[in-house]
């Protein structure tokens, strides 16, 4: 072998990961069967991982009950400082188990490790000690300090751990209790996650964990004894909500699909422009709600960025999510994988150009290559749909103002990126842009302290930063 | 005679780099896992990559003596080094240690590593380095002229030089460290390709920060580009401060993602180093045997 060939295979072990055979619901600090039980599965292999419990009306009737009881007792009067402390405590307890926690990631959701060990789980601490510290300063904030009661928090499978932490972290530091429902596809971190809460001696009943589909997920939503709903995930069940929620006191934030643009202009730095490109559709197998989807680039650079991005594509290595090489990894599952081709398919039917690197796919488990289409039309569907995998369409623009137009032209507005050298293009076009974030020079930037949300169909309300707290305290 | 203006024209129409990406870029492709056959094969590449250098004020005949043995008997089944780097003053001494090896003599020249002489004292080092057998020429740039915008007097320097130099091979250094941004990295790299380059180096070893992560990202960039545009292949050379396998293997791992596997080759990537081919001996040993030998089983020099 030389070593232009490629790399050997540098596999993460799965010895770190002491995997249950079947998992309960975590209810009022302790695991319980459910009459009903389903499978995970690893996406990579296709292989089952174990039998979860599928939470039924009377284990959501109970886990809400118990999120009561310890919102009423224990956790709503309990002073800031001290629920600090909890926080505190779990996050460290997140970065010691963070090997193990990063494996079993990469085995449930088909993510590659090397996105696991450097994003998800220094992200998922990072939340927890930034909420922990909001906890004893809540007056400082300016949203009161007065908790909203018990949250219902339905959460994606793209990153299961991180959004957990999204929502569990300021929940708690505002002094909610939680039920929190995992994604079908991927409930083991959230259940890992379950023994972190009893490791730290969390109080019964302040974290509550109900695992099952939708079915679970509406009842959940649902329950007259929630006071908040807090969903993410796709825009037409996050409607549903919104409709089931209406005329209640419940709260309700939504941070849903996305069909975010990359504008790349004639001055950008070229090269990490394409890296931010690859960044914005590639980064998680493009399973990211503010992925950048649509690639406006200006034609007059058009042809030597696609030629600078096809060939970064070429070093893309794709497969076994556990090798610490691979960039991207297994899509979630088979219906996600369905969903992908479709829309890919409708892309070559209504007459754009489909490019993908050649890479071989393990014969097993859920792939699809990193895909380009160019001579991509505004009114195709891959140009309006959320693909939700790893496909970017590119489209052109001539001027700033046409750019702004097309990037907005879209019912979503949850993420865009701008990539220029000018910085005074940069500021006038970030200002006309209808997204909840705009990322300069970059994409996919992640950080506690700063605030995320979408705009439209994207949803509302904000997770993160100080503005990230108003979802979870009453304002009197 | 290209004028200043037109270089400005050029130099200035390259994409800017974004320090934040380019970082990040460098810090990502240095995640990449080198493990087993790959390693070998790795180490093995970079042990023939390495330009075995001695710059001191200090080296006196027997010093260059032994290093030359030093390239040649690396380890038993092991490549020799890339070249010898010393000072123009030890050229035949190199010539004689090395003749019928198949090693490179590589001599500083230019006034190194400071450049600050006049440009009739730079030809003659080049010239009686070349004279004296060295086979590959490593010059420093006018880092002044550079900063004060003086691309034409750099520009032909370089010419000047690579006109002394003969059949020997042009290695610039651009003392990246003392061009501080990626942008300048970027553009003195071209204007250097342009003046006729065989290589681009980043460093003396005599300056802080040296051959850092991003600044080779950006010089093999600088080589990818100007070969698809120019149609000339231009080596790069990173030096200074590399000095562990880890450095060297992840050095590698940018050739190969950035610049494209084409640049795995001693013909076209070298790296200046004095002390890292021992690392790489003992790297290449614990692979081959399973465990770590002490640095006294390995020659200092």
């Amino acid at each position: 072998m030389t070593f232009a060939d490629g790399y050997a295979p540098a596999p993460e072990s799965t010895s770190v990961v002491d995997l249950r055979a079947d998992y309960g619901l975590f209810i009022d600090g302790a695991f319980t069967a459910a009459k009903e039980t389903f499978e995970t599965v690893n996406p990579a292999t296709e292989e089952v991982l174990a039998e979860v419990a599928l939470a039924g009306a009377e284990d959501v009737d109970r886990a809400v009950a118990a999120a009561r009881t310890a919102f009423e007792n224990v956790w709503g009067p309990m002073p800031g400082a001290e629920r600090a402390k909890y926080l505190f405590r779990i996050a460290r307890l997140i970065q010691e188990r963070s090997r193990e926690l990063a494996v079993l990631e990469s085995l449930d959701n088909g993510k590659p490790i090397r996105e696991t060990r450097d994003f998800d789980l220094p992200q998922v601490a990072a939340h927890f000690f930034y909420h922990a510290g909001w906890a004893d300063k809540l007056e400082h904030a300016g949203y009161g300090t007065t908790p909203l009661g018990v949250a219902a928090q339905v959460i994606p499978w793209n990153f299961p751990l991180l959004m957990l932490a999204w929502k569990i972290a300021p929940a708690l530091a505002c002094g909610n209790t939680v039920v929190l429902k995992p994604a079908e596809t991927t409930p083991l971190t959230a259940l890992a996650f379950a023994e972190i809460c009893r490791q730290a001696e969390l109080p019964p009943g302040v974290v509550n964990i109900v695992t099952g589909a939708g079915e679970t997920g509406r009842l959940l939503v649902e329950h007259p004894g929630v006071d908040k709903v807090a969903f993410t995930g796709s825009t037409a069940v996050g409607k549903s909500i919104a409709r089931s929620v209406a005329g209640t006191s419940k709260r309700l934030g939504l941070e849903l699909g996305g069909k975010g643009a990359n504008i790349v202009f004639d001055d950008a730095p070229l090269d990490e422009a394409v890296e931010g490109i690859v960044n914005a559709i590639f980064f998680n197998q493009g399973h990211v709600c503010c992925a950048g989807s649509r690639l406006l680039a200006q034609e007059s650079v058009a042809e030597e960025l696609l030629a600078r991005l096809r060939a970064r594509m070429a070093t893309l290595v794709v497969g076994d999510p556990l090798d610490k090489n691979t960039d991207v990894g297994a899509i979630n599952s088979a219906a996600q994988l369905a969903r992908i081709r479709e829309l890919v398919d409708a892309g070559t039917a209504e007459g754009a150009e489909v490019w993908a690197p050649s890479c071989d796919l393990p014969e097993r488990g859920f792939w699809f290559a990193p895909t380009v289409f160019t001579e991509v039309a505004a009114s195709h569907r891959i140009a309006r749909e959320e693909i939700f995998g790893p496909v970017l369409s590119v489209l052109t623009f001539r001027t700033p103002a046409e750019a702004v137009e097309k990037a907005n032209n879209t019912p979503y507005g949850l993420s865009a990126g701008i990539w220029t050298e000018k910085g005074s293009r940069i500021l006038a076009v970030a200002d006309k842009l209808r997204a909840g974030v705009v990322w300069a020079n970059t994409f996919n930037q992640f950080d506690p302290a700063s605030p995320f949300g979408g705009f439209k169909e994207s949803g509302h309300g904000r997770e993160g930063g100080r503005q990230g707290l108003e979802a979870y305290l009453a304002q009197s | 005679m290209t004028s200043t203006t037109e270089l400005r024209r050029v130099l200035y129409g390259l994409p800017g780099v974004d320090e934040f990406g380019a970082r990040a870029r460098a810090a990502r492709l240095a995640t990449r896992s080198v493990k087993n056959e790959s390693k070998a094969a790795a180490i093995d590449l970079a042990i023939s990559m390495v330009d075995l250098t001695t710059l001191e004020g200090a080296d006196t005949p027997g010093k260059v003596r032994a290093l030359c043995g030093k390239a040649v008997h690396t380890a038993p089944g092991a490549p020799t080094v890339g070249a010898v780097c010393v000072y123009p003053d030890l050229v035949k001494v190199a010539v004689e240690a090395l003749a019928d090896t198949g090693v490179g003599i590589a001599s500083v020249a230019t006034a190194f590593p400071s450049g600050r002489a006049p440009l009739a004292v730079k030809l003659a080092d080049t010239r009686q380095a070349v004279l004296d057998g060295a086979t590959e020429i490593d010059m420093v740039i006018d880092r002044g002229a550079y900063l004060a915008g003086d691309y034409a007097k750099v520009f032909d320097e370089i010419t000047a030089v690579k006109d002394a130099c003969g059949d020997a091979h042009l290695k610039v250094i651009l003392e990246t460290g003392e061009l501080a941004t990626y942008d300048n990295v970027r553009r003195a790299s071209w204007l250097a390709m342009l003046a006729g380059a065989d290589f681009i180096k980043t460093s003396t070893g005599k300056i802080q920060p040296a051959a850092t992560a991003p600044v080779v990202l950006v010089m093999l960039e600088a080589v990818r580009d100007f070969a698809a545009e120019r149609g000339r292949i231009v080596g790069v050379k990173p030096a200074g401060g590399i000095r562990t396998t880890k450095d060297a293997l992840k050095m590698l791992v940018q050739v190969r993602e950035v610049a494209g596997p084409r640049w795995l080759d001693p013909a076209l990537f070298r790296i200046g180093a004095s002390s890292l081919l021992n690392d790489l001996l003992m790297q290449r040993e614990k692979l081959a045997t399973g465990v770590y030998s002490g640095p006294d089983y390995f020659s200092l020099d």
